[in-house]
């Protein structure tokens, strides 16, 4: 029998959908082994995330903890809580965000415990499958018995538990204080309309073939109008094209859109490690020997000068 | 104020890897095996700092066998004042190597640890985390900006949300992202140099790190598969026959 807790994911007001995420991980595990899943919903006035959380289908109970302390999800606070709230729990999990990857393994380290991350699939209550080398191998990876089960569940590989649920909300005081030497500065989201790359469900991409930062914008129009994300190749961000935090690939960002779209890139092995997860990919390049039409799901060789006021013209 | 930097030694980046026929992992044989990217950027920071008149010392510790002493080796050449080995044979898992590091971190008394955000072998993303916490000291990862102010340091952090501001006091444990900075080339005459900065050997167990108080709490790893394969698919003739197979299949 396991007895999961998940670390709800959230802004202070809404609850983020790795938190539902994580859930269909737990599902899986106690699918195979039984027993109860529980959310744990850290921060300061988080009534509303607690409720949002307790709608998730399959939860039992949702433990808020409202603290000062805790109002921003600060690692060094955060993880402590954790811990301490862990007694009792044979799985620990949290969703493979930025945030589950920040907190958790401080929580593993206060456990004393190794941590599982990213998990893709479940094998058994203890047993997973996990990728290495930026996806390139698939790794069977279990947890030792007696030790707590501490992992993320990798956001790419689960979908989101359906909401009908109605979880009993239990308030539970903060068992630990600030830490002192941490503290919360702001957050700047991210820039402009464009969606994000690692959540937009369309992904356009350009490599060194553009030339020039000024022939990127014709990249952004056509984005613009499908409403995606834009990313690049690493030879394009070395060509200074565009800022490092639009780099694909094994050392960059690793996407998984329902449509990535490359133009001009070739296709090299640190590139296709970022976007092997993609549903489809399209590959636009005048070099019909390019790599990249080795994996993609269609191919067009042609100018993406030709191409892309084209598109731009058919997509209205 | 000292600054202690972690380098991995891992596969190179460009190196297309494969899994064993057996599964028992990845071939390494032959291989080339580079300074773990994300290291090489705390590296470049660490360097950037001292170069600043922030910090007086950088030194680039690693976990390994001999042949890790290449890459701090190059990181001596980029640079660091001198480096360590902590010696040890097979892989470590993170709670492992954390426990190294703390027991490094007590030895030199760092003001600042700066790591990789991850390594592009494991993909753990977990052993500056573990460190910190072991260390009882704050964090700050996927750092894209470090703005040190007397005994604390203003970090801003890249997830997913944005840019998140938060401000550490030192001594802390820092781990990069790839926006950071761009890591310097080694120049020849820097590598003759390098080869006379000290190099130290540190046995694992001098550190606190005894594999017997971690025993049955490593991970088991069973066998590597490669990934399900990417099939080559269709070729289109022109934007409009791009246009129509894409909203053929929903996708526009």
């Amino acid at each position: 029998m396991s007895k999961i807790l998940i670390i709800a994911e959230h802004d202070g007001d809404t609850l983020n959908p790795g938190t539902a995420k994580a859930v269909s991980c737990a599902k899986a595990i106690t699918e195979s082994a039984g027993g109860d899943i529980d959310i744990l919903v850290l921060g300061d006035n988080i009534a509303d995330v607690a409720s949002q959380a307790a709608a998730i289908d399959g939860v039992a109970t949702v433990h808020a903890t409202s603290a000062a302390h805790l109002a921003a999800p600060l690692a060094a606070n955060w993880a402590a809580e954790i811990a301490a709230a862990a007694e009792g729990y044979s799985h620990v999990l949290a969703p493979s965000s930025t945030f589950g990857k920040d907190v958790l393994p401080r929580a593993a380290a206060l456990l004393g415990v190794n941590m599982v991350s990213d998990i893709a699939s479940v094998d058994g209550e203890r047993s997973f499958k996990r990728p290495v080398y930026a996806g390139n191998a698939i790794a069977e990876v279990s947890v030792p018995d007696g030790d707590t089960v501490v992992a993320t569940a990798r956001t790419a590989s689960w979908p989101a538990a359906t909401e009908g649920g109605n979880a009993t909300i239990n308030e539970r005081p903060a068992e630990t204080e600030d830490a002192g030497h941490t503290r919360y500065v702001g957050l700047e989201s991210g820039g402009g309309d464009r969606p994000d790359l690692q959540t937009a469900r369309i992904v356009l991409s350009g490599g060194r073939a553009f030339g020039s930062a000024e022939n990127f914008e014709q990249l952004y129009t056509v984005a613009d109008k499908l409403k995606a994300g834009v990313g690049a190749s690493r030879a394009a961000v070395d060509a200074g094209y565009v800022p490092n935090d639009m780099q694909v690939g094994q050392t960059g960002k690793i996407i998984a859109p329902e449509l990535y779209m490359a133009f001009g890139i070739s296709g090299a092995i640190q590139h296709i490690t970022g976007i092997k997860d993609a549903g489809t990919i399209v590959a636009v390049n005048k070099d019909a020997d390019a790599p990249i039409f080795e994996i993609a799901d269609i191919g067009l060789v042609a100018d993406l000068f030709k191409v892309l006021p084209e598109l731009e013209q058919q997509l209205g | 104020m000292k600054i202690l930097v972690g380098i991995k030694r891992v596969v190179d980046y460009n190196v297309r890897v494969r899994v064993r026929s057996d599964g028992s992992g990845v071939e390494t044989d032959g291989v080339k095996m580079s300074i773990n990217p994300f290291d090489e950027i705390a590296l470049e920071e660490a360097l950037r700092i001292k170069e600043a008149g922030n910090a007086e010392e950088v030194i680039v510790a690693s976990i390994g066998d001999a042949a890790c002493e290449q890459q701090l080796r190059t990181g001596l050449a980029m640079g660091a004042d001198r480096a360590i080995r902590v010696d040890h044979t097979g892989l470590l898992q993170p709670l492992s190597v954390a426990k190294a590091f703390l027991g490094l971190a007590e030895r030199e008394e760092p003001g600042l640890v700066i790591l990789g955000k991850q390594a592009i072998d494991d993909d753990n993303n977990q052993t500056g985390q573990m460190l910190a916490a072991l260390w009882g000291r704050p964090q700050a990862t996927f750092a894209s900006k470090i703005v040190l102010d007397g005994g604390s340091a203003t970090v801003t952090r890249e997830v997913d949300a944005g840019l998140e501001t938060i401000a550490v006091d030192l001594p802390a444990v820092i781990t990069t992202d790839l926006r950071l900075n761009e890591p310097r080339f080694v120049k020849l005459p820097d590598i003759m140099k390098a080869k006379r900065k000290p190099l130290d050997v540190v046995p694992i167990d001098d550190l606190g790190a005894k594999r017997d108080e971690l025993a049955g709490h490593d991970l088991a790893y069973g066998s590597f598969a490669p990934p399900p394969k990417r099939e080559r698919g269709i070729m289109v003739e022109d934007t409009a026959a791009l246009v129509a197979e894409l909203k053929n299949r929903g996708l526009l």
